[in-house]
């Protein structure tokens, strides 16, 4: 299983906030 | 830390993954950077579902060590929910999958004050006083529970 990592922040919040679901926020220098 | 299966399905169970690249995402990392301090990476922040930081682990961890500070994190975001129970159960899990994590020892002592916090029961302290005394001696956790001593 590979993590579906959303990239647009700002609506994560707002998905986050309806959805009563945590993030996890990661600040990455990984390779894409 | 994220190629291992367990880790990619207890997050994307969880939580909603989101990431900001240090290059590739250069101003969302600085304003998102700044507005969480973080400044180096990896960072990785467990937020509640109002955005607000709960719990973050910096640095790389192992995959089994990274799994007990998410079951910590998703522990720290109930507790600080005031979900008492739900926390309990989530920090105690942290012990039962993880013993031999640096976070379990975290875990055991908000577990024992989460016990407090539903039960109201100074007991729930001075029992976790006494399994610290059997486990994670070491730990600054085991420091801090020391004064619930009975």
């Amino acid at each position: 299983m590979e993590i579906d990592w959303r990239r647009d922040i700002d609506m994560v919040l707002g998905d986050a906030r309806v959805q009563g679901r945590p993030v996890l926020l990661d600040f990455s220098a990984a390779p894409m | 830390m994220y190629p291992d299966e367990r880790v990619a399905s207890f997050i994307s169970e969880n939580f909603i993954p989101a990431r900001v690249h240090v290059r590739e995402q250069a101003e969302d990392f600085q304003r998102l950077g700044e507005r969480y301090g973080a400044q180096w990476t990896p960072t990785t922040l467990m937020l509640d579902s109002d955005g607000k930081e709960q719990h973050r682990v910096e640095g790389f961890l192992e995959a089994d060590d990274f799994l007990a500070q998410l079951r910590l994190g998703l522990g720290k975001i109930e507790f600080n929910a005031k979900r008492w129970q739900d926390a309990e159960r989530a920090f105690q899990g942290v012990v039962a999958s993880h013993p031999e994590t640096d976070a379990a020892a975290e875990a055991l002592y908000w577990a024992g004050v989460s016990r407090y916090k539903a039960t109201g029961d100074a007991g729930a302290l001075s029992q976790t006083t006494a399994a610290f005394a059997t486990r994670y001696q070491d730990s600054a956790w085991a420091k801090k529970a020391s004064v619930w001593k009975a």
